[in-house]
Parts: structure tokens; C-alpha cells; sequence
């Protein structure tokens, strides 16, 4: 086995024991990176951080190596990482390297992690395929056929790479799905935090109000270490809550007797694949098991979410994509003469932004319009308040956490939804984006493989702030699951 | 306490070719919050700092930077809407208001549109004693300034300077209850001197830290007053906006071309374009910068990255209780306590450091005397030489020094006219001065009978003649006042005179 094939906490292990240098397992690493180029995960890597990195978590010792001590990462290229491109895989952003750190970065270093370098992902986040991305597609490490698949989005690149092994584990963010999806896709853990509980500054922002870092990794336990190092209260994100951070590792304690599991009726979609729906009824039964106690739910309004959400997302886009104009930082086309401010904007963003980022932006700027905005935007407001609410009244009713499956289907195709409607792309997002709505926190578990022998991940959705609880019921599953399968390497 | 009996002041009312009109004015007041730090982002707010010297992350717009309210900005807005007498509101909630330019990096400018912090109030602005308009405060919310475009740098190049992005401003919206030009002057000047008063914006117009919106629209008598009862604005002609104006004197004359531009039209049959117009005090005309239809689409919702605004009512008392005395009681106060005219009041609280200056001389003194001082001797001074009373030579000690000495009888008020120009120019104890100078009148009334007695005896014709008309007995009096250089207590040669005239 090589050092890159470990968990985070089995390195952590064999680094306290002395058993593996940091520098040893970065370059373990560093070697799969290089083997992995065909994966296109890693689009900006950065060696000499890491080795320096790893040098210095070699020299700490005791009580002065954190919980990441050593451990290589990859970023998802939407965190903004000092001196190093931050581009959120969008034109417009090329060759951009902010002078500044983000939070989860910096308090990722803090606590001894290392950076491998920076992940694909779809352009600003917008997608679920890993295909808007400048650098083009990450490719899913698992594969069955003569096809590259999907490693899902918009976290794709960090999805290939932990499930590739070229890192330990990785961060993404989800703001419809982002990360449970291609986390399902590709076999491994990713949990969306309750809104609020990681800080957003420093990350490229795509919709405000529903954007959250979480971890990406190969397993529950290593999600409960990464998630406590990336969390925490920060002044300079006002919707950052001033909450203590338990200790998520300590939490796993493998006990779920007596909570009670929720089976949303709305989420059994008409059409949804039978393999799926047997999954789902895998995952009740390994929790009815582990002596949880199984419930029917209702959350009504869950046929709205996804409208809901293309209004909110697009909305809020809109606006926070306006920075990106060519005056200050990133790209600025080539003007003609006589070529005023408006064509300068007008040109930029055309070439800058790609399709389906102009698409959202339009979108958005639809909605917000005067004339359109209470038809769109405060009524998608008013359903995202019925979808909480749908969530706050059976937690209410006692329910501990909630079952659902992570997506409609396993991976699909890359290039096979090129002439789809945009719709049916986004319907990837469908047991996902309730979540973000209602700033819950979720986590995605891989549970089994699919006829063709790809993995399919189940979806449990937890208590406000209670991440802790919720990798608990994860660590479950996991353990009941005994998921161990790992894509074939063809790289 | 207040006297509230005030009356309204009459409308401007403009004689068209056919008929007479009236105004209606509104105005949007943007001050500029004085706070060390940025609304935003703790950047400096100092004027005249190098071009973007004085610019943050955040200010800037760069990728992932958020925004973090600035609490004194907000205690800032609390204070200015509790001298307003409003309505302050606990709950209220930053919108983005979406438009694309240079100086404004992010995009959008944080502004509050649905929920502003302050609700309604009203501002006493006086017109001549004993008349005042009323003017409604509608709201005041708190907002992002944006900033400068910089466009004679260069012939083909465009700069900008983002050191004012992201300074607070207060957005003061009138209702539309001002009705000429002079009224909405007086409007600026008297808001200016409560912002003053109560710190929370300089007032400085020159550079921009005080700006307005002036919105006109012109009726038929009788309107206004259907549009009173009713708060129909049917009843009311269409507006126009004219933008950013920085000085009293260019909103006036604005205002009134306006009027008059919009009443050409009305009496030729046309209609006014409700539109936003700028006006250039070059050609003293207002233009059209850009018309309804091509107004902006702000495309306004609630800002995702701040949470609502809470405030508790607690935090407000605490700012209430730290409240500074405003223009309209401080005027009362004058009144009733030291005696001085109305219009002296006025001009003694027109600025809150002549005021104090004021109160420190006129206490336990004359308060007459002392605002006769501070106005003529004090205010005419500081006039001349262009100073203002932070620079003043004179402090109030001193003056009041030299009252002292006018009160004894010490000196006259020649002699405390020297006594002060004496001070300005050298500085001094005005009594210690006083004193080494010689500075004292003569009361002693034999000193004072030997000097008439010499002056009756060297001229007796004088004599006579006064004795005929004893309105000539001045000219005694002033030959001893100069017999002894001045030093004699008029009002002790006066009687002395008289009797030894036997008047």
C-alpha cells in the first residue's frame, strides 16, 4: 500500500508513531499527482508549498503538531490561497493570485495540513458535471467502459483526487450539492455544514446564502477531523456563527439506538431508478439494524426546492459575479477603438465568463428585475421559508436525521448531457438542494456499487449544528455499508 | 422649553405668463457619517489621502471578501435619527443596489431599501422669528459611498480612486414639504447644523461630505393643500431630480431655474418628464442626465452576506442619554435664560463651539452684554482676519475678564475696547493688563469735581449756553473725560456736571 492510499486518521497514526515522514507521504503524493494527469483533478499544483510544508510539520513535535499535522490536501480552486492562482476555473479570473489567505485555508496550515495544490471544479461552482471548468473536465476515476465518466460537480476535481488517491482528502463547497454529489459519484465522504458553521471568507462566492466549505474524504472519520479543523467561528463573515466547535472524532461513538431516522414520502421521485430505491432501502435497514428507529416524514414542499433554488442561486450570482468587470484584477479584453466602458464590460464578460455562468448571470438578472422580482425572487424566498419549515417540524417531531438519497443516478458520461436541456442537468441537484435552502447540514455516504459497477452514495441530513450527530448516523452507515471498493486504476 | 408657536411661512409663489405657481420640494440629504472607519471594512476614511492609499480588500472587491458592519457607524445613525426626533427602528436590513460603474468595485453599493434604520422625524427649519416650516423626515438609511472616476489624467485612460468606496453615508429623505428655494437652503443649513451639533457628519459641502438631491415639481395654488390632507400625490406635478449639489447658493438658483423651466412648459401646454437632471452653476441651467425610461434597473434584494441589523432598544437609551443639546432647545435656552434677542440667538447657536464660547462668557454675567460682545467685538474680529472661533485669541475667559471689569466700573467701554484689542494682539490677564496699562476710570468724585470746576471756570460762555439749553451739558462732560484721559466714569461726571451747572 502506499502512503497516498491512506485515510487521514490512519496517517495521522503513522506519522505520531514515526512509522512515515510527512515528506514521505507528500511525495507519495506529489507521485500520484503526476500519475494522475489524465484525471485533470489537480489544475494548479504546488510542490514546493507542500514539501515546505511537510518539512516544517516534520520538525514539530508534541503538543506543537495539530490535527492535521503533515497531512497533503487539495483545494478546491474557488478557496483563495496566497500568492497561489485562485481562479475558480474561470477565464475571467486567469492568473489571479490574491494576496491574502482564506479562513479555512489558513486554519487548515494552522493545524499542519499540507497543500498539494488547487482542484478543478466547474466555472464559479455553477454545475454538476465538472464540464464549465477553463481547465476542462475532471474525469472520474471510476470506469466501466470504453467512457470517461463524470466525476459529478461543481467539487469534481476534489472528488477524482480523493477517490484517485492523489491526496488524503480534500475541500469543497456546496451550494446545491456540490459536494455530496460528486462525492456519491465517486465513492467517497462529503458533508455540507450547517450554514454558518465555516467561514466563507476568502472563497470565491457564487450565492451567498447558501454557499458552505465542507470536507471531501474517504471516510467518515477523516470528514469529522477535516470538518473540525475547517470550522469555527469568524469575525469577518457576519452569517458565520459564534457557536463552539465540538470535538466531531470524539463523536463517532458507533451508538444510534433509539434515534430516529426520517424517510422523506417526497423524495421517492417518480422515474427514479429502481437500483436507487433498493439502496435506499439498504440504508434503512442497515440503520433499523444498528437499532435506530425508522420513520415516514413529510416534507411537503420539496417539490418546489429546485425552482426555488434556480432563482436564489442565479439571483445572488448575479450580483456577486459583478465584480469581475476588467478594471481591477483578472481578464480584460482587447478593446477596438473608440471603445467605451460599457464595451469594455460587455467584451470582458463575454469572453471571461463561459456559457453556463452567462446563463446564470442572465438568469439572475431576470429575476431581480423590476416587474419580475415578486413573481421570482421573493416568491422562491417564501418557498425556501415553507422548506425550512417542512425540516424544522419534523425535527420538532423528534427525528434525529434524515435519510435520502445523494443523487438521482450514478455517474454519468462525460460530454453526454452536452445537448440536453439545462434543466436536466440541474436535476442532479434534486435531494441535494433542499439543504442549502434550509442551511442544514448533509452529508453524503458511499453505500454500494450499481449494476454497472459504479458507487451510489445514500444522503443523511442532520439538526442544525449537529454535525456531530449527523457523522455519528454517517459512521453508521459506513460501518454497515463496508463500502470498500476503489476505482480500477486505468491513469 | 420650546416655544412651538411658530407659523408657517407663506410659498413661494412664481407669476407664470398665465398663472401664478407654487413649489414642491423634496430633497435627499447624503452625509457623509463621521467615523474613523469605513461602513464595511476598517479602511481609514481620511480626506485627501493618496489616491487608493486608503482602500481594503474588501473595498476593492477582490474575490471572497465580505462585508462586516461597522457598530460606531451605526450608533452614528442611531444619534443623528434621535436628534431628528424619529422613529429609530431595531430591526433593519442591508439591500444591494446593483449597477455597473468603475468607481463602485463590487458591483453593487450595500444600501438599505427595505428596512432603513431610522423612520420618521422632522427638522424646525426658521425662516425669520416666529416662522418655521416643518419638515417631515420620511427616513434616513445607511449606505456605501462609491468611488471617484478620474478622467482629464490622461487623454485615452480612465483612474479611479477607491479611497471614498465604502465611506458611510446617511441618505436623509425629506417628504416633500418644502415649497422655495430659500425654504430648502434653510432646510441644508439647519440639518447641517444638527449633524454638526450632533458629530455624526462635518457638514463640509466643498468636499462633497454633504451633498443633495433636489426633487421639484411645480402645482396650481390650492394643490399642495389637497395633497396635505389626502398625501395623494396625484394632486402634485410631476418631479424632476436634480443631483448632487454641494453648495446652498447653486440649490437655490437651481431650484428656481427648475421651477421655471417646468412652468414654461406647463403654460405652453406641455407635460414635465419626471426625469433626473444635473445642474451647471456655469450656465445656471439644469440638463437632463437621464430619463425615466432609461432610469436604472437597481435590481435591489437583500444583501445574502449581512444578517439583518438588531439593535437593542437598550443600546439606543444609552446613546439617547449621551444626546448633546440641539440648535432648537440651546435657542430657548439663550432666550430664556441670558436675555438675547431672537436673532441673537440665532447667531449664537449657529455653531455649537460659539455657543459654548457664549455660555462661558454670559454666565453669571449680563447676557445682553455679553452676546453684544461675542457678536460684534468677538464674531467681527474673527470675521476680519477669516478665523474661526477654535482660533480666536481671545478665549472666553478672558473675555469675560473684561466684562468683569466693565461691571466694577473698573473700565468703561472705550477703555474695554482697547483692553481687548490689547488681548487679541498680546495676549494677558485682562485685569493684570489692565492694571500695567493705566486702564482705570476715575470715580473718585473729588478728583472728578476739580477737573469740572477747572473746565466750568476756563470757559465761561459755555456755561451760559448750556445753562439756556441743558442738552449742551455733554460738551462738559466730554472736555472731563479728556482732561483725564479718558479715565473718568461718565456716568459720576454726568451728575457732577449737572449739579454744578445747577441743571
Amino acid at each position: 500500500m502506499n502512503a497516498n492510499e491512506l485515510t487521514i486518521a490512519e496517517a495521522r497514526d503513522a506519522l505520531a508513531k514515526g512509522e512515515l515522514s510527512a515528506v514521505d507521504l507528500t511525495m507519495a503524493c506529489l507521485t500520484a499527482i503526476d500519475a494522475g494527469t489524465p484525471l485533470n483533478a489537480f489544475v494548479h499544483a504546488t510542490p514546493e508549498i507542500a514539501l515546505d510544508q511537510a518539512r516544517a510539520a516534520d520538525a514539530r513535535r508534541g503538543a506543537e503538531a495539530g490535527a492535521l499535522n503533515g497531512i497533503p490536501l487539495g483545494i478546491k480552486d474557488l478557496f483563495c490561497t496566497r500568492g497561489v492562482a485562485s481562479q475558480a476555473a474561470s477565464n475571467i479570473l486567469r492568473g489571479f493570485k490574491p494576496e491574502y489567505e482564506s479562513t479555512v485555508t489558513s486554519k487548515l496550515f494552522e493545524a499542519g495540513a499540507v497543500m498539494l495544490g488547487k482542484l478543478n471544479m466547474d466555472e464559479f461552482a455553477m454545475g454538476s458535471s465538472n464540464e464549465t471548468s477553463c481547465y476542462g473536465d475532471a474525469v472520474n476515476p471510476w470506469k466501466v467502459d470504453d467512457r470517461r465518466l463524470t466525476p459529478g460537480g461543481s467539487s469534481g476535481g476534489s472528488a477524482a483526487a480523493v477517490a484517485a488517491d492523489l491526496c488524503l482528502a480534500a475541500t469543497g463547497t456546496d451550494t446545491g450539492g456540490s459536494i455530496r454529489q460528486p462525492a456519491a459519484f465517486t465513492g467517497i465522504v462529503g458533508i455540507k455544514p450547517t450554514y454558518g458553521r465555516v467561514s466563507r471568507w476568502g472563497i470565491v462566492a457564487f450565492a451567498s446564502s447558501l454557499d458552505q466549505a465542507g470536507p471531501m474524504t474517504k471516510s467518515v472519520r477523516d470528514a469529522a477531523i477535516l470538518l473540525g479543523a475547517m470550522a469555527g467561528h469568524d469575525p469577518k463573515d457576519s452569517t458565520s456563527a459564534d457557536i463552539p466547535v465540538p470535538d466531531f472524532e470524539a463523536a463517532l461513538t458507533g451508538d444510534i439506538r433509539g434515534r430516529k431516522i426520517g424517510i422523506p414520502r417526497e423524495y421517492r421521485m417518480e422515474g427514479m431508478p429502481a437500483e436507487i430505491e433498493a439502496l435506499w432501502a439498504r440504508g434503512r435497514e442497515m440503520l433499523a439494524d444498528a437499532g435506530a428507529e425508522i420513520v415516514d416524514i413529510s416534507l411537503p414542499h420539496t417539490k418546489y426546492a429546485l425552482p426555488a433554488y434556480y432563482v436564489i442561486a442565479p439571483a445572488e450570482a448575479s450580483s456577486n459575479l459583478a465584480r469581475y468587470d476588467g478594471v481591477r484584477y483578472g481578464h480584460r479584453a482587447r478593446l477596438g477603438q473608440g471603445d467605451g466602458i460599457v464595451d469594455m464590460y460587455e467584451k470582458t464578460r463575454a469572453e471571461g465568463f463561459g456559457k453556463e455562468v452567462q446563463r446564470r448571470v442572465m438568469i439572475g438578472t431576470y429575476v431581480l428585475s423590476a416587474g419580475f422580482y415578486d413573481a421570482y425572487y421573493n416568491r422562491a424566498r417564501k418557498v425556501r421559508a415553507l422548506i425550512k419549515r417542512d425540516f424544522d417540524e419534523a425535527f420538532a417531531a423528534g427525528v434525529d436525521a434524515i435519510l435520502t438519497p445523494a443523487t438521482p443516478s450514478s455517474a454519468f458520461g462525460l460530454g453526454e448531457m452536452a445537448d440536453a436541456d439545462p434543466v436536466a442537468m440541474y436535476l442532479n441537484d434534486v435531494f441535494t438542494v433542499t439543504v442549502n435552502l434550509a442551511g442544514l447540514p448533509g452529508i453524503s455516504v458511499p453505500v454500494g456499487l450499481d449494476a454497472k459497477g459504479l458507487p451510489l452514495g445514500l444522503q443523511l441530513i442532520g439538526r442544525p449544528w449537529d454535525e456531530a450527530g449527523l457523522l455519528n448516523h454517517a459512521h453508521v452507515l459506513e460501518r454497515a455499508a463496508g463500502f470498500v471498493e476503489k476505482p480500477r486504476k486505468w491513469w | 422649553m420650546l416655544d412651538l408657536t411658530y407659523e408657517a411661512p407663506k410659498p413661494k409663489v412664481i407669476a407664470g405668463a398665465k398663472h401664478d405657481w407654487e413649489l414642491v420640494i423634496g430633497m435627499e440629504i447624503h452625509a457623509q457619517v463621521s467615523s474613523n472607519a469605513k461602513l464595511f471594512s476598517g479602511a481609514s476614511t481620511t480626506f485627501g489621502a493618496e489616491p487608493n492609499s486608503n482602500v481594503s480588500f474588501v473595498d476593492c472587491a477582490m474575490p471572497g471578501m465580505l462585508p462586516v458592519i461597522n457598530e460606531f457607524c451605526v450608533a452614528q445613525a442611531v444619534r443623528t435619527g434621535l436628534g431628528l426626533k424619529a422613529q429609530i427602528n431595531l430591526f433593519s436590513a442591508f439591500d444591494r443596489k446593483n449597477y455597473f460603474y468603475p468607481d463602485l468595485p463590487q458591483g453593487y453599493q450595500i444600501s438599505q431599501l427595505y428596512h432603513p434604520i431610522v423612520g420618521e422625524g422632522e427638522v424646525l427649519v426658521e425662516m425669520a422669528p416666529g416662522i418655521a416650516r416643518l419638515v417631515r423626515i420620511e427616513r434616513i438609511h445607511l449606505e456605501q459611498d462609491a468611488g471617484k472616476s478620474i478622467h482629464d489624467m490622461d487623454p485615452n485612460l480612465s483612474f479611479v480612486d477607491f479611497n471614498r468606496t465604502g465611506v458611510a453615508l446617511m441618505e436623509i429623505v425629506s417628504r416633500p414639504d418644502i415649497r422655495g428655494p430659500e425654504e430648502a437652503a434653510a432646510y441644508v443649513a439647519k440639518l447641517r447644523q444638527i449633524l454638526r451639533y450632533l458629530g455624526t457628519c462635518d457638514g463640509n459641502m466643498q468636499n462633497g461630505n454633504l451633498r443633495a438631491d433636489v426633487n421639484v415639481s411645480v402645482c396650481r395654488p390650492g394643490q399642495y393643500e389637497k395633497y396635505q390632507e389626502t398625501q395623494d400625490f396625484s394632486h402634485l406635478g410631476t418631479r424632476c431630480e436634480i443631483k448632487n449639489m454641494n453648495s446652498m447658493r447653486f440649490i437655490q438658483q437651481a431650484i428656481d431655474y427648475e421651477a421655471r423651466r417646468q412652468i414654461a412648459i406647463l403654460e405652453d401646454g406641455g407635460k414635465v418628464v419626471q426625469e433626473t437632471r444635473l445642474y451647471d452653476p456655469d450656465k445656471g441651467e439644469t440638463r437632463s442626465m437621464r430619463s425615466k425610461e432609461e432610469a436604472h434597473d437597481y435590481r435591489y434584494f437583500p444583501d445574502p452576506d449581512l444578517l439583518p441589523l438588531e439593535i437593542e432598544q437598550g443600546w439606543v437609551d444609552e446613546i439617547a442619554a449621551s444626546m448633546p443639546e440641539l440648535p432648537d432647545a440651546k435657542k430657548a435656552r439663550f432666550m430664556a435664560d441670558y436675555g438675547v434677542t431672537d436673532y441673537d440667538a440665532n447667531v449664537l447657536t449657529a455653531e455649537l463651539e460659539a455657543a459654548a464660547y457664549f455660555e462661558e462668557v454670559a454666565r453669571g454675567r449680563d447676557g445682553k452684554q455679553a452676546a453684544n460682545w461675542v457678536i460684534n467685538e468677538l464674531f467681527g474680529r474673527l470675521n476680519k482676519q477669516g478665523l474661526t472661533i477654535a482660533d480666536t485669541p481671545v478665549k472666553a475667559g478672558q473675555l469675560g475678564g473684561v466684562l468683569d471689569l466693565i461691571a466694577s466700573g473698573e473700565i468703561s467701554g472705550k477703555m474695554a475696547k482697547d483692553l481687548f484689542e490689547i488681548l487679541w494682539t498680546e495676549g494677558g490677564d485682562p485685569a493684570e493688563v489692565a492694571a500695567a496699562r493705566g486702564m482705570k476710570q476715575v470715580t473718585d468724585t473729588g478728583a472728578i469735581e476739580t477737573a469740572v470746576d477747572e473746565i466750568i471756570a476756563a470757559n465761561p460762555a459755555q456755561v451760559e449756553k448750556a445753562k439756556a439749553n441743558p442738552k449742551l451739558a455733554g460738551w462738559f462732560v466730554g472736555q472731563v473725560i479728556k482732561a483725564t484721559g479718558g479715565k473718568a466714569n461718565p456716568a459720576a461726571v454726568n451728575q457732577i456736571v449737572a449739579e454744578k451747572l445747577g441743571l
